[in-house]
């Protein structure tokens, strides 16, 4: 009796079929993309939802179809990659250097179709010289280190503390980078101050816990930190909320994170994943894409810092034009950004 | 004695099918508030997972890893004890193959080489067990606080490790083993080319099968179900419990731990920093599901499995957070079902009687 009745209704609710049902299937005469996204999932407000945004945009501009999907264990990333390219993607991108293998993997496995790879690590070999990616593949590099040397630079010169604070999200090695160059950039303007650097796990949930974000950026406040520079996904979001309520300044990542905070934002270190996402979709659209390896640093806008409307008051104009001295310099090589930890002076 | 044999399986099949059939109740529900078509989504989810060689190929390598887990937390309820750290033990059995394999020479023959990683991914996993099933025996530390808390120290220094000392340049995982890595399905069935499906399922086949042995046919495991129902009793009757918990919780622990294989010898070949996130935490719920009965517990990581990986294939239209609500619904309705479609069936079984 009560199995006939839940079968029943089972069934009957088979067959709903709401007005706004979408079909999954994929239109032969359209350019389809397909992404996946890293652990840490739409809604970051930072990394991953920058990818969207270029897909997003390339959606809007370009008219092509774009697929999403979030990966759970570590074998879905490949999975994912696998189902979209199946599904005769013309490209997939893999976002998130944890994807390298299984990048170069499938880019060998499916020759006619395009993969690339946003923080795409490049191994070397034992000579030290990089291994170009497969053909089809393109690894899309970012200097974070540039960047972050100058949002550094600025805490340094804005922050009325011997004192910075540096919020990381999961410890591994692309988010020392961040911390590397923030710090070689606070040094380099203020050699005796101290950098504070914090991670807010070891998990990829590191990237995701605005809880912990909140506590550890409290903490750093109350140590006499004014300015923390957080490189840690959504747990940020947690980082802004300490600002907020001890009235100090927080500095964003990845994309202008302005508006979590207003007025509490000294300026947000921008990765240009979106653009980068774009760019890749563009050429793969006008037919000109090719593998190898894109790095995009401070010289291509690929890494730079917010210095809008929004912010200017907070950042006077003498430091500025130093700000932008530094930059020139990094792009001419004058001044050598370290990438890891180790190399930290 | 004929009537009682069908009770008797009535009561074990119909429970789970209702609770399935509620499952998916909800699930249409879910997918009609998400403004989808519920065919359509459970359709894309079959063709996703038993649909096609592929897809299976990956239900069946998830399946694997939480089939571990699975008869890892099943054990530690038969003896009473609800462990909650798989996820660690897990963890824990994998960087210990890894670490052990990408010190190895090369070249040495598989065959060779499993009964190494097995113990090896049974002493990595066994470790975090034991020690929480020691702090239980010795001083009565609670054993779901301690693993609960073992899996924060231990990811953590497995992070530490990684990230400081094994990892390859730019990457969170360790070298590639040298030798002993295991032959994937697709080497024998051509058509699971791809997926990560490999010879550790039957690894895990042999696992259920001699859980089931030791559980229900040798004297430790009717010892350690003995302390599980009723410790008090059991002591009485002779059983040492504190020795019977430490022990179980070493086993469970190594369980864990070889179910790190899948993953370390049969898919990557190499130890990454949180492989299997919450497949550990997902046994809870195999178990639970299975009854603590091997076979249900590989039936229950089947169904799992599934809509893990059917959670990829409908990702399209519905997010992947549904198939999450889902794997909720279904521990829930198992859990409720259980007992009161029971009652159901006796009470109907009376008014016929009378």
């Amino acid at each position: 009796m009560l199995m006939g009745v839940l079968l029943a209704a089972h069934v009957v609710l088979l067959f709903v079929h709401p007005a706004g049902a979408t079909s999954p299937t994929i239109d032969p005469n359209a350019v389809n993309i397909g992404i996946v996204f890293d652990v840490g999932g739409r809604g970051d407000k930072s990394f991953n939802d920058a990818a969207y945004l270029g897909a997003e945009r390339a959606e809007k501009e370009l008219g092509v179809h774009v697929r999403f999907i979030e990966p759970g264990d570590g074998s879905d990333r490949e999975a994912g990659l696998r189902i979209l390219a199946a599904e005769g993607m013309k490209l997939v991108v893999g976002i998130g250097f944890i994807f390298t293998d299984d990048l170069n993997q499938l880019a060998r496995e499916y020759p006619n179709t395009d993969f690339a790879g946003v923080d795409y690590s490049v191994a070397t070999d034992s000579a030290g010289n990089p291994i170009p990616p497969p053909p089809n593949l393109a690894a899309l590099k970012f200097r974070e280190e540039e960047g972050s040397f100058l949002v550094g630079a600025l805490a340094a010169m804005v922050g009325h503390s011997k004192k910075l604070g540096f919020i990381g999200g999961m410890n591994s090695p692309l988010i020392q980078k961040f911390q590397a160059g923030y710090a070689a950039g606070v040094h380099y303007v203020c050699p005796d101050c101290q950098v504070i650097a914090q991670y807010a796990g070891v998990t990829p949930d590191a990237f995701r816990n605005p809880g912990v974000g909140k506590e550890l950026a409290l903490a750093q406040y109350q140590q006499g930190v004014n300015v923390i520079f957080h490189a840690s996904g959504s747990t940020g979001l947690g980082v802004f909320e300490a600002a907020r309520q001890t009235d100090r300044l927080a500095i964003g990542v990845d994309a202008d994170q302005y508006s979590e905070a207003p007025g509490h934002v000294l300026t947000s270190m921008v990765k240009g994943v979106d653009a980068a996402v774009f760019d890749a979709i563009k050429r793969v659209k006008d037919g000109t894409f090719k593998g190898g390896i894109y790095t995009f640093g401070l010289a291509q806008n690929g890494v730079r810092y917010v210095y809008d409307e929004h912010n200017r008051n907070l950042i006077p104009d003498s430091v500025h034009a130093r700000l932008e001295q530094i930059r020139a310099d990094i792009i001419a090589g004058k001044i050598k950004v370290p990438s890891t930890l180790g190399a930290a002076p | 004695m004929n009537g009682r044999l069908r009770a008797q399986l009535e009561e074990t099949i119909l429970p789970p099918i209702v609770a399935l059939l509620i499952a998916a109740l909800v699930g249409d529900l879910l997918i009609l508030v998400y403004g989808q078509s519920p065919a359509a989504v459970y359709r894309l989810l079959i063709q996703g997972t038993w649909g096609n060689a592929y897809g299976l190929g990956q239900v069946l390598y998830k399946t694997t890893t939480l089939t571990f887990t699975g008869l890892a937390v099943a054990i530690g309820l038969q003896a009473g004890l609800f462990n909650i750290g798989a996820e660690s033990q897990l963890a824990a059995g994998g960087f210990a193959a890894g670490v052990v394999g990408a010190m190895l020479p090369a070249g040495i023959p598989s065959v060779v080489l499993l009964p190494l990683f097995i113990a090896a991914a049974a002493i990595g996993g066994g470790l975090v067990g034991g020690a929480a099933g020691a702090l239980k025996a010795k001083w009565g530390a609670h054993e779901v606080i301690t693993t609960i808390m073992l899996n924060f120290v231990v990811l953590a220094l497995l992070n530490y490790l990684t990230v400081a000392h094994f990892k390859v340049f730019d990457t969170l995982h360790t070298a590639d083993i040298r030798s002993g890595a295991l032959p994937r399905l697709s080497a024998v069935v051509p058509a699971f080319h791809g997926s990560a499906a490999n010879v550790v399922l039957v690894l895990a086949l042999a696992a259920v099968a001699a859980a089931w042995w030791y559980l229900y046919r040798s004297r430790a495991g009717y010892e350690l179900r003995a302390a599980g129902l009723q410790p008090g009793a059991a002591e009485y009757g002779g059983v040492k419990v504190s020795r019977v918990w430490w022990q179980a919780m070493l086993l469970s622990g190594a369980v864990a731990g070889i179910g790190g294989l899948n993953f370390v010898l049969g898919y990557k070949h190499y130890y990454e920093d949180s492989f299997a996130s919450g497949m550990g935490f997902l046994g809870i719920a195999v178990a639970l599901v299975g009854r603590n009965n091997p076979l249900g517990v590989f039936l229950a990581a089947l169904l799992f499995a599934t809509l893990s990986q059917g959670g990829l294939a409908v990702n399209a239209v519905v997010p992947k957070q549904m198939v999450e609500v889902l794997q909720a619904v279904v521990i829930i309705a198992v859990a409720t079902s259980v007992p009161e479609v029971r009652r159901l069936l006796r009470g109907a079984r009376r008014s016929a009687a009378t």
